[in-house]
């Protein structure tokens, strides 16, 4: 009979934790809840106390009821809890939703000038083959400019140079070719090296700006020949323009070497068939070589008997230009950032 | 050198087609630029006979003419040129011909009267610039004829462009030679015989600067008739090697130049005054050149002269006095020789470029003036009349051969090829150089119109040349492996420009040389280094900074709509230093607009001097080697007095930064601020090499102090004076905070800065941290007159 009554006892407070359980919205509820029941004076507290007056043969499965009512609210507070918890983040990360395809904030990249971009790769190309990089002035005497390059004053190659003055015997260089005899004249062969900078000739138009880029080349050994120059040409400008080009070498004069040679490629842009840029040849001069003179050997303190060389020149913006496609070598020092920023 | 095809064939005739012909030329070295046909294909215009003329009934300028074509009927044709007459011949376009300037010729009515074609002028032919008048040819020039038949206009012009060593093909001569040694096809050069004098007159030949002129031949012709027209022929070649027509004589003397190389010049013997010499000219000696100019002669110019005047400047120009004229009945030949650097440095002085000039300093055979002689000789007869005196000298040829030694193993060494013994040999021959072999290779004997070719290397190239570089096989070097040091701590341009490239600064390459008042006021105090010949007044001087470009680019990209600009240059500026001139690499950059892109959820901010200080900071960092960097309050022309830095790294002032003096921005229409900086790269360029410091496991303690201080204490200096006052417990010193305003007296300032305090070995006790706290306050008491701030 008690039995009995504790158990419907039981059975309905129970059933009103577990609804209450079920109904609390937030952990404050939740807390009240465990409080009311299962706390220091809870209902199921005391109904486990209760246990203590019954029968000593009824207790151990009065004992057992309140503990499995306990357990099984306690689980349910539990259940409900994380339930209530799982709901208030999923509502803060549905709140927390963004448009990832707005831009995102801060500053930007700059840029690299495009010639300085060409003259860098150009530079690690040769560096590669083993060149070293060498430097001169851009203010040249007429010694280094011309007399050592074997182009004396009068010389009809001079007027092939449109050179600006300083002063009688100062220039601003025309070409990087000086840095050869100062190089070569404090250095012991054999050579390897380029003089990457910038000339000056009093020219403008199109394709000519008073001012430009010119890489000189330079490989002093005892055995080069004009093979070895093919040979290092070709494999440069094919590497250059990341193509199998036809390259060819045209007999040329320049003072300071011989034999001389103007090298063409098969023309980019058309791919040999004829067109504007290569005036419908289908060939790009792109740039001057040839074998070290005797006279500049002589003016550098080498002995031509027992050292040959191999020189090259070439133009870093016409280089550019083919590269990229420009059509006005002036563009380059306009600045106008909507250009710059197309080789960013 | 402009070349007819059809003229070079009478020489040397290859069997190669004009294509062929252009591309052998171009690859043995004499780049062929063009190849144009010699006249416009004129169809339907033929040899016409003026057979009657009348007036026109309704214009008193035009005639009707009656003009034979070849065939049975006359064609009636309406003319109005002034010099049309009956017998004439001349170019009739008949129906259906195109005239090269686009308009077709049909059967029309002119004023009434039918007119069945046009009567041309040479210029409407497109034949040359005369346009004064009809095209009159030759009285035996066939009736009917086709006009491009008659002055075989089937011809193409080759445009050649010789580089300077090849004056010896500045002639058909001289391409010939060439085209035969690159063909091996046999040169047959017109037979040239010596004209026997018919008479003993002459004028007495006096050389006085025999290094300067060795050889020089005249001759007097003596009653020629002076207004022979030039033949047809002539006239067609001279145009087509783009010489224009003037007179029989001049047009003789420029068809040989063209023919055998050797410029020559005619006198009107009755203008000269006693006999010619070869002199250099007087001080201020003045002369009237036959463009008319007058020019004072400058020193050691070599001329003509008689007995009283200067006649001529040697192998540039005659003089106008002394011209063959319409009146002249006696001519004075001259073919001299004169030394290339005598014209070359006179040409350019004077400022003549002329068809002599241009031979002479590139170099004239100096052997072919009795031969050149001869010739003009002949044609002037031939077409003018007259009677020759004997060939006078003066001097002689200078037709030395010179000997060269070349060695089969030194052009193998050179070319990196073993070409054939025997092909060389025949190359060698093929170029007139009369090889003899030796033991080694060969002896060759040079003949004296290849003045170019003067030692072994020379050779070398020339068979290279004929050989084909194309037959040489490319080869990569096998040289010497040298190793090539690379310094840690080096700093390379690239790094700098990489540094601020991912700063957010777009590189430019601005001209190094710029606007000498725009440099002068940004930079008052540099030693200008002056252009003598600038390309423009505003690019006139070399850069003493890199500002003056930086700034006009600037302008330019403002001007075009950039509102944010960051801009940095890598570069050498230029000063001259006791005569001597330096350069300096630097890098300098230029700031105007927001410090950010423009962009959402986020308020713009005008960049500023601190903005910048922290970009130049990042280059200032590169080395690594932990140097001390200082910026001291400075005055610079160019910039703000308020804000303008000069920058000291260890103890090298390295360069210079601020604001631009809102003046100068004005006056480059700027309106926004500009901040500038400026740094020499040559002292940051050798870094250290990164040293291990162990890292202290002991926590680190945070205090943070803000004190009052007078308005001008600088900043640096008050931390400079607490770090020291802190001492070797102070691992870190970060100012947060600098405040001016409520709550504070107006001449002073809040500065606010954490110190973070770490032992290496245990941890700090506070009884420390408070021992440090109050030895900074009481230092920055003392020496600054700083209260705390509450």
């Amino acid at each position: 009979m008690i039995n009995t009554l504790m158990n419907d006892e039981l059975k309905s407070l129970t059933e009103q934790a577990l609804a209450a359980a079920g109904a609390a919205t937030d952990g404050t509820a939740l807390e009240d809840i465990r409080v009311k029941y299962l706390g220091k004076k809870g209902l199921l507290t005391l109904e486990l106390k209760r246990v203590g007056t019954l029968p000593p043969e009824h207790r151990r499965a009065a004992g057992q009821e309140v503990n499995a009512a306990k357990q099984v609210l306690q689980e349910r507070l539990q259940a409900r809890k994380q339930e209530l918890e799982h709901g208030v983040i999923t509502e803060q990360l549905a709140r927390e939703v963004l448009d990832v395809t707005l831009p995102g904030r801060g500053a930007e990249l700059g840029g690299l000038h495009p010639v300085t971009r060409t003259l860098q790769r150009l530079q690690e190309m040769f560096i590669r083959m083993g060149f070293e990089i060498a430097d001169g002035p851009e203010i040249e005497d007429d010694f280094h400019n011309f007399e050592a390059l074997n182009i004396p004053p009068d010389h009809p190659a001079r007027a092939m140079h449109d050179t600006f003055y300083l002063g009688p015997e100062t220039v601003l260089r025309t070409h990087t070719s000086p840095v050869q005899i100062r190089y070569m004249r404090s250095h012991e062969p054999p050579f390897r090296v380029i003089a990457p900078g910038r000339v000056y000739r009093c020219d403008s138009d199109v394709t000519h700006t008073p001012m430009f880029h010119q890489i000189e080349g330079l490989l002093v050994d005892e055995a080069v020949s004009f093979a070895e120059l093919k040979g290092v040409l070709i494999e440069f400008l094919k590497q250059f323009f990341e193509k199998d080009l036809a390259v060819r070498f045209r007999p040329s004069f320049f003072p300071f070497t011989e034999p001389s040679a103007e090298v063409d490629i098969g023309c980019v842009i058309c791919d040999g068939e004829g067109c504007r840029v290569c005036q419908q040849t289908g060939w790009l001069e792109v740039l001057g070589c040839g074998m070290v003179h005797p006279e500049v050997f002589r003016h550098a303190g080498v002995d031509a008997e027992k050292y040959s060389g191999l020189a090259f020149g070439l133009g870093v913006e016409r280089l550019a230009m083919l590269r990229y496609g420009v059509n006005d070598i002036r563009l380059f020092f306009e600045n106008d950032l909507n250009f710059l920023k197309q080789f960013n | 050198m402009l070349v007819s095809e059809k003229w070079l064939r009478e020489w040397v005739s290859p069997p190669l087609d004009t294509q062929a012909l252009a591309e052998r030329f171009t690859m043995a070295g004499l780049e062929v630029g063009g190849v144009e046909p010699a006249g416009p294909a004129l169809e339907n215009f033929v040899v016409g006979n003026v057979i009657t003329m009348a007036s026109h009934p309704e214009a008193d300028k035009l005639r009707v003419c009656q003009v034979d074509v070849g065939d049975e009927r006359s064609r009636q044709i309406v003319c109005g040129a002034a010099n049309v007459c009956v017998g004439a011949k001349v170019v009739a376009a008949l129906p259906g011909a195109l005239l090269p300037g686009g308009a077709e010729i049909g059967a029309t009515k002119i004023r009434g009267v039918a007119s069945a074609g046009m009567l041309c002028s040479a210029q409407e032919l497109g034949l040359g610039e005369d346009s004064d008048g009809l095209l009159l040819l030759p009285a035996e020039a066939p009736v009917g004829t086709p006009l491009g038949a008659y002055l075989d206009l089937d011809d193409a012009v080759l445009d050649i462009d010789l580089t300077p060593n090849r004056g010896d093909c500045l002639s058909i001569g001289g391409m010939a030679r060439e085209l035969s040694a690159l063909t091996a096809v046999r040169v047959q050069p017109p037979t040239i015989p010596a004209i026997a004098a018919a008479h003993e007159g002459t004028l007495k030949v006096r050389i006085s600067a025999r290094k300067d002129c060795p050889h020089y031949v005249g001759r007097l012709i003596k009653g020629i008739n002076p207004r022979t027209a030039t033949p047809i022929w002539m006239q067609e070649r001279l145009r087509r090697l783009g010489q224009r027509s003037i007179n029989a004589v001049v047009d003789i003397t420029n068809y040989v130049m063209l023919e055998l190389g050797q410029p020559m010049h005619g006198f009107d013997a009755a203008r000269v005054s006693g006999g010619i010499t070869v002199r250099h000219a007087h001080k201020k000696e003045r002369l009237t050149l036959l463009d008319g100019s007058e020019v004072t002669l400058p020193d050691a110019t070599l001329v003509i002269a008689d007995d009283t005047n200067a006649l001529a400047v040697a192998g540039i120009m005659g003089g106008m006095d002394s011209a063959v004229s319409d009146e002249t009945r006696d001519v004075f030949l001259e073919s001299a020789f004169f030394q290339p650097n005598i014209v070359a440095g006179r040409a350019r002085a004077l400022g003549l470029q002329t068809e002599s000039s241009h031979r002479f300093e590139r170099g004239v055979d100096p052997a072919l003036q009795r031969l050149a002689i001869e010739r003009a000789t002949a044609l002037l007869l031939d077409i003018c009349g007259g009677t020759p005196g004997p060939v006078v000298a003066a001097g002689s040829a200078m037709d030395r051969h010179r000997r060269i030694t070349l060695r089969a193993a030194e052009t193998e060494r050179l070319l990196g090829i073993n070409i054939p013994r025997r092909e060389v040999a025949s190359i060698l021959r093929r170029l007139g150089l009369a090889p003899v072999s030796t033991a080694s290779g060969w002896k060759v004997t040079v003949p004296s119109h290849r003045f170019d070719i003067e030692r072994e290397c020379d050779l070398i190239e020339e068979i290279a040349r004929v050989y084909g570089y194309e037959r040489i096989v490319p080869r990569l070097p096998v040289t010497h492996m040298t190793p090539v040091p690379i310094p840690e701590g080096q700093v390379s341009d690239q790094r700098a420009r990489l540094a601020l490239v991912d700063r957010d600064y777009q590189e430019v390459m601005t001209y190094s040389f710029v606007d000498p008042s725009l440099q002068e006021r940004l930079d008052p105090d540099a030693t200008t280094v002056a252009i003598t010949n600038p390309i423009s007044a505003d690019m006139a001087v070399m850069r003493s900074s890199l500002w003056p470009g930086l700034l006009q680019t600037v302008v330019h990209n403002r001007n075009r709509q950039q509102r944010r600009i960051r801009i940095f240059e890598v570069g050498h500026v230029f000063r001259s230093e006791r005569g001597a001139y330096r350069q300096e690499s630097v890098v300098g950059g230029a700031v105007l607009g927001p410090v950010l892109p423009e962009q959402w959820a986020s308020a713009e901010r005008a960049g500023d001097f601190y903005d910048l200080k922290n970009d130049v900071m990042a280059v200032l960092g590169l080395p690594g080697r932990g140097e001390s960097c200082r910026f001291e309050a400075a005055n610079f022309p160019a910039l703000h007095p308020g804000q303008a830095a000069k920058i000291i790294y260890g103890d090298v002032a390295v360069g210079k930064m601020g604001a631009l003096d809102p003046r100068h921005g004005q006056a480059l229409g700027l309106e926004e601020p500009v901040l500038l900086f400026e740094l020499r790269l040559d002292p940051l360029q050798t870094g250290g090499v990164p040293a291990f410091q162990p890292i202290s496991r002991f926590p680190a303690i945070r205090r943070d102090l803000a004190v009052i201080v007078a308005d001008d204490i600088a900043a640096a200096a008050l931390l400079n004076a607490a770090a020291a006052a802190a001492g070797e417990a102070l691992a870190k010193l970060d100012l947060f905070d600098v405040y001016r305003g409520k709550g504070i007296d107006s001449k002073r300032k809040s500065i606010a800065f954490a110190l973070t305090l770490q032992h290496s070995s245990r941890t700090l006790r506070d009884k420390e941290v408070d021992e440090v706290m109050a030895r900074v306050i009481e230092t920055l008491r003392r020496d600054f007159g700083a209260e705390l701030r509450k």
